[in-house]
């Protein structure tokens, strides 16, 4: 059976990329925070902004191709077999029973996916951005926004979309190991392509 | 015969020292454009001036204005109204925790007038013109002295000084001195303003006599291999008029640069030469917003090796041996802890400056002024601003503290008649009821004859001594749990401040999704090799 290309190449940079990037900013974001004291309080400011203007750059471009190449569709929600994954993931895969969802070129995200994706997308990395942005600019704050927002409450939004972060990454990279094998999922990540599934009988008798 | 090569070694060597000197000198002398009048080929000045003031009148005859210039300065009327308080300042009205109040101390503090012969606070300085002293701030040759009591005077005679030291001052030699007069200079300006509060660097914390040759780690622009500024590089002048008050601080420059053609008094601030975005980093210069450019560039004050006074307290003045002798303690580095005269002393050096909120505008408690008693300490001065003024900015200052009489009925300062060969003064007489009482009388401020000791702050803000950019303070020394401003009001600083909670549930949840993680991994694995079975 031919293998599918399932993440094209802009994607799959654009996915390392930022993991890349996401984790430098938060090593150094936390570094600024005072969590820990690495790279120095200037180093870490420097790396962090340079890194937040990188993403930022890796966002327009991956913004573009999501909406040119209709790749966006990938992350609309759906309720049809959320479910069945959810019940797969909290009962099922103790029972040995396979996965209720196989990906397609047209659909490689499972309905849970989607859903966590799309959280990602629409509430984490905004919140992220919004409050990044007038972190960085705080000293051109109009007199406007100045009298309605402090610098206080912008940093613990900050802080607290970092933690969200956190978390997102923690239970995303856990579940790239729960498929056949441990790197089962992480392998079309780097290489593009999907391994035919194989029926579950077959990997049983193995 | 070794001998005499010995000698010849030597006489080279101090022959090339002083090449060396002269070199040196003459790179130092560089620094301002060549001046167009000799002084020595002036007629008026070749005779044998008698007096100060004789020297004055020859000034005069060539330059008409310049006494009357002068006198319209606070260098010479000691008042400042100020249009920001409503208050009259000025040398002549305010009290400070050092000596307290020229008024009844007359020839000592009048000594470092720009005149000669104020004898008394309660009348204007003299009218003569000849009373402006022209060679204080315009000698060249260091030879200058207004002799400290003798209200603004220099000796005529020989007179030893200080009383029982047996160092004798001689009278300056008036004609030298004529003929060599120039642009005032770091010697001149600092012949007073080093030694405020009656000595070395007591006073302010950031001048001192380390300036008159400092090193650029001591202070980039005065540094006297480098830039060699003297004072009035930056405290330009404008007819006699010199920029700069510490009653009004210019503590939020935002015109910046100065342009030529502009008639304005240059502001003696850092942005008038440096503008408010020096910085090559965005971020750097983000911060000038909010602090001061003296709050990073100067990491502490009284670097030159004086150190400044911290502590005063006069309560214990007046303490004498059993023989009624007076006492003088001093510390290992020979520094007077105690005083009949004075009372205990405490000192710094290489002090890190108290940061505060400053818009420019400092009050004063004057005498008239009625405080609080039974909540000290109490501001001798208090500076005003605070965070989210866009015209205050956190600025670096010392915080003189000590101890000085006030009146329990009143509840107000006292002047004290501290100085003076009388039956009255405190230093002479070591009684602060007739002190007070006659300081009370010559002034005309009230004294009940109830006094006792308040504890006093005074904030003098910290602007000179700023040593190459190198030396600035690093990101954490406020951006860290230990931070330099903590304690200040109205900031968030990244590494300094954060949410407790929000630190600790975000913690947790990261840490509830580890654990989760690994529970369903264990979970996984387990199932797996029971479904096996």
């Amino acid at each position: 059976m031919s293998q599918e290309m399932i993440f094209k190449r802009f994607e799959r940079f654009w996915h390392w990329s930022q993991a890349l990037l996401i984790f430098t900013l938060i090593f150094t974001g936390f570094e600024i925070h005072g969590s820990y004291s690495v790279l120095g309080f200037a180093t870490a400011v420097s790396v962090h902004t340079v890194a937040a203007w990188t993403l930022i750059v890796l966002w327009v471009f991956a913004i573009f191709w999501h909406l040119t190449t209709g790749e966006w569709k990938h992350y609309l929600p759906t309720s049809k077999g959320l479910f069945a994954v959810a019940y797969y993931y909290a009962v099922g895969a103790f029972k040995g029973e396979s996965h209720p969802y196989k990906k397609t070129t047209n659909a490689k995200h499972n309905p849970l996916q989607r859903l966590a994706y799309l959280g990602f997308k629409l509430f984490i990395s905004p919140v992220i951005w919004v409050s990044g942005m007038l972190y960085l600019f705080y000293s051109d704050w109009p007199a406007a926004l100045a009298d309605v927002l402090s610098l206080q409450s912008v940093a613990y939004v900050h802080t607290a979309a970092a933690f969200a972060m956190m978390v997102f990454i923690v239970g995303h990279v856990y579940m790239t190991t729960l498929g056949k094998t441990v790197f089962s999922h992480i392998k079309p990540m780097i290489t593009g392509y999907e391994e035919p599934e194989t029926p579950k009988t077959n990997s049983l008798k193995n | 015969m070794r001998k005499i090569t010995t000698t010849k070694t030597w006489q080279l060597f101090a022959g090339l020292l002083l090449v060396f000197l002269l070199v040196e000198s003459l790179q130092a002398a560089e620094n301002r454009s060549p001046t167009t009048a000799d002084h020595s080929k002036f007629k008026v000045l070749q005779g044998d001036f008698k007096s100060a003031p004789e020297v004055t009148e020859a000034c005069l005859s060539c330059h008409t204005e310049a006494a009357s210039q002068v006198k319209k300065t606070t260098h010479w009327t000691w008042l400042y109204d100020h249009k920001e308080t409503g208050q009259q300042l000025g040398k002549s009205k305010v009290m400070n925790s050092f000596c307290g109040m020229v008024v009844t101390n007359e020839p000592r503090c009048t000594s470092c007038h720009i005149g000669y012969g104020w004898k008394d606070m309660n009348q204007p300085p003299p009218e003569e013109e000849s009373a402006v002293d022209c060679l204080v701030c315009h000698d060249t040759t260091g030879g200058y002295k207004k002799f400290p009591v003798l209200s603004g005077f220099p000796t005529e005679i020989p007179r030893e000084w200080p009383k029982g030291s047996g160092k004798m001052v001689m009278p300056p030699n008036l004609t030298e001195i004529a003929q060599h007069v120039g642009a005032s200079n770091r010697e001149t300006c600092g012949s007073c303003h080093f030694y405020g509060g009656g000595g070395d660097g007591v006073k302010h914390g950031d001048l001192d006599s380390s300036l008159h040759k400092p090193t650029a780690s001591l202070d980039v622009h005065m540094d006297a291999k480098g830039l060699n500024f003297s004072c009035s590089e930056c405290h330009s002048t404008w007819g006699h008029d010199v920029a700069g008050s510490r009653y009004q601080v210019n503590a939020k420059d935002t015109k910046g640069l100065v342009n030529p053609g502009h008639a304005e008094v240059k502001a003696a601030s850092c942005e008038s030469c440096h503008n408010s975005d020096p910085h090559p980093q965005a971020k750097l210069n983000q911060h000038s917003e909010k602090l001061a450019c003296q709050s990073c560039h100067i990491p502490e004050y009284a670097r030159g090796g004086v150190a400044t006074k911290m502590w005063w307290d006069w309560s214990t003045a007046g303490r004498l041996t059993e023989e009624g002798k007076q006492i003088n303690q001093k510390d290992e580095q020979g520094r007077l802890v105690y005083s009949s005269q004075k009372g205990d002393f405490g000192y710094g050096e290489n002090v890190v400056p108290t940061y505060a909120w400053f818009n420019g505008t400092v009050e004063y408690t004057q005498i008239e002024d009625e405080f609080d008693a039974s909540n000290p300490p109490l501001g001798v001065n208090r500076i005003q601003g605070e965070a989210g003024d866009p015209d205050s900015r956190i600025w670096p200052f010392k915080v003189m503290r000590g101890k000085q009489p006030f009146d329990t009925v009143h509840n107000t300062l006292l002047a004290t008649h501290v100085f003076g060969a009388d039956d009255t003064s405190f230093w002479k007489n070591f009684d602060w009821n007739k002190a007070l009482q006659d300081a009370s009388d010559k002034t005309g401020f009230a004294f009940s004859g109830e006094y006792d000791f308040v504890e006093t702050t005074m904030h003098w803000p910290i602007t000179h001594m700023v040593p190459s950019a190198d030396q600035a303070l690093d990101c954490v020394a406020c951006h860290s749990a230990d931070s330099r401003l903590a304690g200040l009001p109205g900031i968030y600083m990244p590494s300094h401040d954060s949410n407790e909670w929000l630190d600790r549930i975000g913690w947790l949840a990261v840490l509830m999704t580890l654990i989760g993680v690994v529970f369903h991994r264990v979970a996984l694995i387990i199932s797996r090799k029971i479904n096996k079975a």
